[in-house]
């Protein structure tokens, strides 16, 4: 069983939705991302995603594109995204990257399935490619045993959800509402249809992305979904600290919080 | 053979295809229904022939430069004159085209993303003439460049929005239309300026740009008795070059040669040229050459033409290169600024600076073929929008 499908297991044993956290590498810089991976761990959470900073992340709103630009401007690079995987295994909980295409296409795309595996990734997740691009990646993931994590959206129809859910290993992303990341004051009325809709397709576990951040979303979203993914709150959380020491316990706290919210009641 | 492509995927070869947020595929395969539908519609293409004949000004007419051609080695110099058409570029004819098509899909809001403004300035005037909702995505650094066309674009009704993340120009303008899109996809349609982005845009915009190549090769062959040895074209994004290359493609004796900007130099770095100084790629929503470092960032882009300076190319152009039927070279902005002057002085036309590096491209072609050869150049803009960044640049380098 894969660390992945084990992290899921382990979460609806315990009556609860899996926390997934995501921070960008070498965010605000190398070093100190791996402090606050290891308190994003220690507050809770089960699987982090790493997200790989690029220069034109289009699926992003400006809290992460500001936190990207952050990371790019204090040099960070394909080998910090590489290193601070295996501090999220270290820290014991289940390591993914999430990666805008070019930047794993210009790497080299079997390459850096071998060399995530060799880091202890397990898994990537790819915001703007799709199974019918996806080929090379395919056998590359496939090789290596890497989980290859493709999204689905409210706008998606019957026909694709079966594409995308047919191409996917580990685990469904549901992009929760048509937009790009970032906190909402309230989860999108269409996830829940969503997830319902995904289900009928597929027995993989499905967790739900984009504006959800606060613990009481988290709570709702885990009435139904198997993963509660948060990334916007924990830069924010960053972002909006005086300090690295403030920055440190703010994701630590806030990882508790939402480790609470996933239980199911 | 290459005229029928894309493929049923969008690719050209290695490149094209759709790079997307899976939020976008099933508005991208609406938009190649909706778009095969109207093309098979007589009722489509007439509308759309009825707008240039009595709107944009079409047919464009040729004009022989017989003076400019002294310069050119001697060699017939035939210019397809863009520059005449409303609103002063070759952008016109698709922003009808995908206008049309917004109206058709019952869509009631358009998008764009502009750099120099005039893709922009097409867009809202389009969207004012079929009532049309429409919204502008700037980097805020070409807002303060253009501040003319924002002001045209505002008379026009529409709203221009300031683009403040990463480096403020046009790449960035793209990306934040595509987040708009995203969420606004129900009502809105993202009117794309060129031959770049997901399928089925590069196929889309290069067919409502083919006019300029029909009309071309037919005027020429009537002024001629002859098809042009050579047709010479600028390529930023590349629309205006596909507009008139793709008519000529089974033409295989006809040399079609696209010039990019070189800015200071394609070997200083600073420059624009991804097919001579780029590396294969996805960006912005398909595969092709783009401006990338060794880890797949982008690189800003240099060009004194602002509707040049972007780091992508669209990915028909990629494969055109690829497969040896188009040629791409690099200009610098001196050659396209001396090219400039020179078209202003011998024929009393002010190029947009974009097609001065077509013009250039000319002057180097002509010399190469001689006397006997006939150039056709697509004159793709006229330069009223550039009169202050061209008055500066002369007045820097102690010229005019």
């Amino acid at each position: 069983m894969s660390l992945l499908h084990a992290a899921f297991e382990r979460a609806a044993a315990e009556n609860r939705a899996a926390l997934i956290a995501y921070i960008p590498a070498g965010f605000p810089t190398v070093e100190k991302c791996y402090d606050l991976v290891r308190a994003i761990v220690d507050g809770g959470a089960d699987i982090v995603e790493i997200g790989w900073p690029y220069s034109d992340p289009l699926m992003d709103g400006p809290i992460i594109q500001q936190a990207a630009e952050m990371a790019l401007h204090n040099g960070a690079h394909a080998t910090d995204v590489l290193n601070t995987v295996s501090v999220v295994g270290d820290a014991g909980a289940v390591p993914l990257v999430m990666s805008y295409w070019n930047l794993i296409e210009r790497y080299g795309v079997e390459a850096f399935a071998h060399d995530l595996k060799a880091a202890g990734g397990v898994g990537v997740i790819t915001p703007d490619l799709t199974p019918e691009e996806a080929g090379p990646w395919m056998a590359a993931t496939d090789s290596d045993e890497i989980d290859r994590i493709f999204l689905v959206a409210p706008s998606s129809t019957d026909q694709r959800l079966n594409i995308v859910t047919d191409a996917t290993t580990g685990f469904v992303y549901a992009a929760s509402l048509m937009g790009v990341t970032g906190t909402r004051a309230s989860v999108s009325s269409h996830a829940a249809e969503l997830v319902a809709r995904t289900r009928e397709v597929t027995s993989l576990p499905i967790a739900v992305g984009l504006g959800v951040s606060t613990p009481a979303q988290a709570a709702e979203v885990a009435q139904y979904a198997d993963g509660v993914i948060v990334g916007s709150a924990y830069v924010k959380a960053v972002l909006d600290a005086d300090s690295h020491e403030e920055a440190v316990i703010a994701v630590r706290s806030l990882s508790a919080a939402l480790a609470q919210g996933v239980r199911r009641s | 053979m290459t005229a029928t492509l894309p493929d049923a995927r969008g690719h050209f070869g290695q490149f094209g295809g759709r790079f997307v947020p899976e939020a976008l595929m099933a508005a991208l395969e609406q938009l190649e229904r909706e778009y095969e539908a109207a093309k098979a519609d007589p009722a489509f293409s007439a509308e759309l022939t009825h707008l240039h004949a009595t709107y944009s000004g079409r047919p464009s007419i040729l004009t022989d430069a017989k003076r400019f051609a002294e310069h050119c080695g001697g060699a017939r110099i035939l210019l397809k004159r863009e520059d005449l058409n409303h609103t002063g570029s070759h952008k016109i004819n698709n922003v009808l085209g995908q206008a049309l098509l917004t109206k058709r899909m019952g869509k009631t809001r358009v998008i764009a993303e502009t750099g120099a403004g005039q893709h922009g300035v097409a867009s809202a005037t389009a969207a004012a003439l079929l009532g049309l909702e429409c919204v502008v995505y700037m980097g805020e650094e070409d807002t303060k460049r253009q501040a003319l066309n924002v002001a045209r674009m505002r008379m026009l009704g529409a709203t221009v929005v300031p683009v403040t993340s990463g480096s403020k120009t046009l790449k960035d303008a793209v990306n934040e239309a595509m987040r708009d899109w995203v969420a606004n996809v129900d009502n809105t349609h993202y009117l794309l300026g060129t031959v770049a982005g997901p399928h089925p845009f590069p196929m889309m915009v290069r067919d409502f740009h083919r006019v300029i190549g029909l009309e071309a090769r037919e005027q020429t062959l009537s002024l001629t008795g002859r098809l042009p040895d050579a047709v010479v074209a600028c390529i930023g994004g590349g629309s205006n070059a596909i507009g008139i290359f793709h008519p000529f493609l089974d033409d295989t004796d006809v040399r079609l040669i696209g010039f990019e900007a070189g800015g200071d130099g394609v070997e200083t770095g600073r420059h624009a040229a991804c097919i001579g100084g780029g590396l294969t790629g996805v960006f912005q929503g398909s595969r092709s050459y783009l401006m990338q470092d060794a880890e797949g960032q982008t690189i800003e882009s240099h060009s004194i033409s602002a509707g040049l300076d972007y780091p992508g190319v669209g990915p028909e152009h990629a494969y055109l290169n690829e497969i040896g039927r188009a040629e791409y070279r690099a200009i610098t902005d001196k050659e396209a600024m001396d090219a400039f002057l020179v078209l202003c002085r011998t024929e009393g036309i002010i190029p947009a600076i974009e097609s001065a590096h077509a013009l250039a491209g000319a002057i180097k072609i002509g010399k190469e073929l001689g006397p006997e050869a006939v150039l056709l150049v697509n004159l793709s803009g006229r330069g009223d929008k550039d009169v202050a960044t061209a008055a500066a640049y002369f007045e820097e380098v102690g010229m005019a």
